[in-house]
Formats: C-alpha cells, sequence, structure tokens
C-alpha cells in the first residue's frame, strides 16, 4: 500500500513540474474556456433572472470542453520517447500510474474552474440565491467524476487511430449522468429552488462506482496486448 | 446446422406477417389513443429485444474480461450466483418490496434477478473465449439497430398522442438514447482500431457502459416523468387480447433478431478468417523475400 | 383521423431500418467472400 502511494506522489510531482515548466495543457485549457466563454457571452445575453437558469449548463459544458483538452494530452506525454513502454516493464503498480494521472489532472482542471468561475460571474452579473457552499461538493465530485473517466478512456484511446477524437466520443456518453447530475445540481443552488442534495448523492455515487471500476480494470487496458 | 437457417427464416417470415395482421386487424382499437395505440406492437417488443441484446452484450464482456485468468473467473462466477441468491432472496423481504414501484410483482422481479446468473453460466457453457468477443460485436450492433427503431418509433408515437415529439424528462425515452449513444460510442471504438487490444478495450467500455445505465435511469427519474403510466406489469389495465397480440409481436421479433444475430455472427467468423488468411499470405510473402534476400538463396540455383 | 399515418410511417420506418442493416449484412458478406478467393488464388 505504502509503494502505491510512493510511487503515486512521485509520479504526480514529475507530472506538475512537467506541466510547471512547459505549461502546455494549462495555457491552451484556459485559453480554450476563455474562448468558450466569449463565445457564450456572444450567443446569450439574457437577464439576470435567466441567466441563472442556465449558467449551469454553460459553466459545465465549457469546463467538459475544456478538460478534454487537457485529457487528450495527459498520455501524449508518455508516450515520447516510450515512457510508457518503460512504466509497463517496470514493477511499479499500475494503479498508482492511474491515480496519479488523475490526480494530475483534477488539479490542472480544478484550477481552470478556479480561475474561470469569477469571469462567468462578471459576465452574467450572477448572485447565487441557494445556499452556496454546497457548489463546492458539486464541483469537486463532478470534476472528479469527468476527470478519472476521461484519464482511463485517454488511455483507452491511445490505442487506436486519431485518438484525439475518439476521447469525447467515449466520455461522453457514459458521462451523462454525471453532466445532468453537475448541470441540474447548479441551477438548483444558483436559482435556490430546488435542494441540490440528490444530486450531490448521485454525483457521489457515480464517483464511487467509476473510480472503483478504472482502478479494476486499468491494469488491462495497461497491458493490453 | 445449414438446413436449420431456412427453415427458421420461414417460419419466422410466417410469424412476422401473422404478427403484422395480428397487430393491424385483430387487436382491438384503444379508446383514447385510437389506431396509433398500434405502434405499441412493434415498438414494445423491438425495445425488450435491443435491451436482451445489450445485456447479453454486458454478460459477453465481462466473461471476456475474466477469461484472460483463471482466479478471476472463479470470483466472477461466485460474485454472479451470490447475486442471484441474494436478489432472489431479497425480493421477497417486506422492507425491498416497499422499494419497488406500486403494481410490480416480487415473483417477477425475482425471475429477473434469476436471470443473471442462468445467462452468465449459459453464454459461458455455449461459448467458448475465442467466441465471447463475436458474440459481443454481434449483440452491440444488431441492439443498436433495435434501439434505433424504438428510438425512431417512440417520437412517431409521441407527437399525435401528446403533441410533441420529444420529452427530455422522459424516464424511457431518454435513457433509451443514452443507451443508444454508449453503444454507438463502443461500435465506433470497434470501428476505429481492429487490433487485437480493442478486443479488450471494448469488452472494458460494455462494461464501463454497463455501470452507467443505472445511473443514467436514476438521474433522469429526478426528472418528472412525462410518459405514460408502465402499461407491462405496472398494474395497468392490459386488454387480455392486446397481451396476446404483444406476445405473438415479441416472438416474431424474437425469432428475427436470433436470425439476424446469427448472420451476423457468421459475418464476423468470415471476416476474422479473412484477415488470419491476409496475414498468412504477408507472413508467407515476407518468408519469401526473405529467402530471395540471403545469399544462399542464389547459390542454390 | 389524421394520426394514421403516424402508425404508418413507423411501420415503415422499421422494416426501412432493418430492409437497410440486412442489405449492409448481405453486401459485407459479398465483399468478404470476394477477399476470400483473391486470398486463395494467390
Amino acid at each position: 500500500m505504502n509503494a502505491l502511494w510512493a510511487v503515486t506522489l512521485a509520479t504526480l510531482v514529475k507530472d506538475i513540474r512537467l506541466e510547471w515548466r512547459s505549461k502546455d495543457a494549462l495555457n491552451s485549457m484556459l485559453f480554450f474556456s476563455l474562448l468558450v466563454v466569449v463565445i457564450f457571452v456572444f450567443s446569450f445575453d439574457p437577464l439576470a433572472e435567466e441567466s441563472r437558469h442556465i449558467v449551469g449548463g454553460l459553466v459545465w459544458v465549457a469546463f467538459l470542453f475544456a478538460a478534454v483538452v487537457a485529457l487528450n494530452q495527459t498520455w501524449a506525454r508518455e508516450l515520447r520517447n516510450q515512457v510508457l513502454d518503460a512504466y509497463r516493464v517496470s514493477p511499479a503498480p499500475a494503479n498508482a500510474l492511474f491515480l496519479a494521472k488523475a490526480l494530475g489532472n483534477f488539479i490542472f482542471v480544478s484550477v481552470l474552474e478556479a480561475l474561470m468561475t469569477p469571469l462567468f460571474v462578471i459576465f452574467y452579473n450572477l448572485r447565487v440565491l441557494g445556499p452556496a457552499w454546497q457548489l463546492i461538493p458539486i464541483a469537486v465530485l463532478g470534476t472528479w467524476a469527468l476527470v478519472v473517466n476521461g484519464t482511463f478512456f485517454a488511455a483507452m484511446s491511445l490505442r487506436t487511430r486519431s485518438r484525439e477524437i475518439m476521447l469525447p466520443l467515449l466520455l461522453f456518453p457514459i458521462s451523462i449522468p454525471a453532466v445532468l447530475g453537475m448541470v441540474a445540481g447548479t441551477t438548483a443552488i444558483l436559482t435556490g429552488e430546488d435542494s441540490a442534495h440528490f444530486y450531490i448523492v448521485l454525483l457521489l455515487t457515480y464517483d464511487v462506482v467509476f473510480t472503483t471500476a478504472c482502478l479494476t480494470l486499468f491494469g488491462m487496458i495497461l497491458h493490453a496486448e | 446446422m445449414k438446413r436449420l437457417f431456412p427453415i427458421l427464416s420461414v417460419i419466422t417470415a410466417i410469424l412476422l406477417a401473422y404478427a403484422l395482421y395480428a397487430a393491424l386487424v385483430v387487436a382491438p382499437t384503444e379508446r383514447t389513443m385510437g389506431d396509433v395505440q398500434r405502434i405499441f406492437y412493434y415498438h414494445v417488443p423491438s425495445a425488450w429485444t435491443a435491451f436482451l441484446l445489450f445485456f447479453i452484450n454486458f454478460i459477453a464482456s465481462i466473461q471476456y474480461l475474466v477469461s484472460r485468468k483463471a482466479s478471476a473467473k472463479t470470483a466472477a462466477k461466485w460474485i454472479v450466483l451470490a447475486i442471484g441468491a441474494v436478489g432472489t432472496i431479497a425480493c421477497f423481504l417486506p422492507r425491498v418490496q416497499q422499494l419497488f414501484p406500486a403494481g410490480m410483482r416480487p415473483s417477477a422481479v425475482a425471475t429477473t434477478v434469476l436471470l443473471i446468473p442462468i445467462f452468465y453460466f449459459l453464454i459461458g457453457w455455449l461459448f467458448p473465449e475465442e467466441k465471447l468477443d463475436v458474440l459481443a460485436v454481434t449483440t452491440a450492433e444488431v441492439g443498436v439497430v433495435f434501439c434505433t427503431i424504438v428510438l425512431v418509433t417512440g417520437p412517431l408515437w409521441a407527437r399525435p398522442v401528446w403533441g410533441i415529439w420529444w420529452a427530455v424528462g422522459d424516464l424511457r425515452l431518454t435513457s433509451t438514447l443514452v443507451l443508444w449513444l454508449i453503444y454507438v460510442s463502443y461500435l465506433v471504438l470497434r470501428g476505429f482500431s481492429n487490433s487485437a487490444q480493442t478486443q479488450m478495450l471494448a469488452a472494458a467500455l460494455a462494461v464501463f457502459g454497463a455501470l452507467d445505465v443505472p445511473l443514467v435511469f436514476l438521474s433522469i427519474w429526478f426528472f418528472r416523468t412525462q410518459h405514460p403510466s408502465p402499461v407491462i406489469g405496472g398494474g395497468g389495465s392490459l386488454d387480455p387480447r392486446m397481451g396476446q397480440v404483444l406476445l405473438i409481436n415479441w416472438l416474431a421479433f424474437s425469432c428475427f433478431a436470433f436470425l439476424v444475430c446469427w448472420s451476423r455472427f457468421r459475418l464476423e467468423l468470415l471476416h476474422r478468417e479473412v484477415e488470419e488468411a491476409h496475414a498468412m499470405e504477408s507472413l508467407a510473402g515476407a518468408g519469401v523475400a526473405a529467402k530471395a534476400s540471403l545469399p544462399l538463396g542464389r547459390s542454390s540455383r | 383521423m389524421n394520426a394514421i399515418k403516424f402508425l404508418f410511417a413507423a411501420y415503415i420506418a422499421t422494416w426501412v431500418i432493418h430492409g437497410a442493416y440486412l442489405a449492409s449484412l448481405v453486401r459485407r458478406f459479398g465483399k468478404l467472400r470476394q477477399q476470400l478467393r483473391e486470398v486463395g488464388k494467390k
């Protein structure tokens, strides 16, 4: 168990250091979601009252697309110089690699969300009517839901032709319940009309189910020959 | 085996013709919805067939995944047996029965739960390891065809009855759509790469999709449903003649689906045979080329 | 009754989809058989 965490931490630190030096994923992700935000602002120019009903959807669509940009770069880095093959023959547990990648993506997407949310608030003149603190569990659980499956499917689409297109095709259908939970939960909190408890429980269930599934099957995907 | 196919085709054609006649003429006209309700006799059997095929795909995928490791195979066997036993017993506990929607009989739920181990062992027994993947492709593709029919006939029914083509909050239509999307992405994955690894990847994706289905159902259930309340086993009163017609149509479509699956299965086997032949050919070609490039090749002449 | 056309549309759509799929199966069978013959010839 200790070995698992040691390898996870080492890989995670390596990924963050690489990202800090190059800022490839983060920059492209940030600029991409900024573009999405601006396009949304031009497309929808709602009143404050209406915007509460639609911003939940807009925010998560923007984050979903930006997350795909980051996820596509997760494994591409390891393909250069056959790093992934080295992982495969090394005795390090496969799940450590997966956890490190998923946590790294989680950190990147969270940073993106933290930077982008104020923009949405400014552009749409948002004021939360429901219990605002509940947005935090929804954001954390929702981001993990996107990232854990995204990391897994990115590893899967490595083996296919035109893998950059493959990832959203695999990820979006499976993510529909999570996206629905995030969007509906955020809307419920913004408008203050409904309770978001159900959606938090839904996202938690989704996270538990798919984290377990990913950890069970990742070894097979990594070693599939 | 060879002669069985045409015989079965003839029987299926007769069944389908009779089912069509029964659906259009024999079945009584529904009082509130009128003749449009007859779409039901195509819509519902197609849905049942599609779900059954996806279920078989899920089981074949799991069997394929665990077939690599003896320990995983044993574990999966006991887990499936446990699910069957616990699920069946749980259906008769009063605490669990309260969770069922009104009108759903515990014996019906228990039978459905029992089908899981039955299918699991039946498929494991009928299909050896390498055939499991062929079965998975077959059921996914034919399932998508039937699911498409459900999605086309559903709005055609909804439009005259509710006045709208599609209700986003509707539980069954929307979860069927998500299921369809998941299996289309499964087929896309298979189409995009056809190496030996794909079989493993596709099996993993099928397991993910199956895990997703209850969550999809749960998430949409939270929205209000606009569908007419369940007619089958839902306590609604279905005219016995309508029930008979539905049963005939279901039988006819099941036979038809079986035939289509059989053809698709043989197509996949033929496809693999061709691929193997190509591989052998290129291997032989490489052998000849290697021989020709050797200095010995020249001296022996 | 105007709604009857929806009934016919649904039944026709069902068989059009099935027919298209069966046609694609036949086409793929033909293609594979031809490939198999070509491989066998060489």
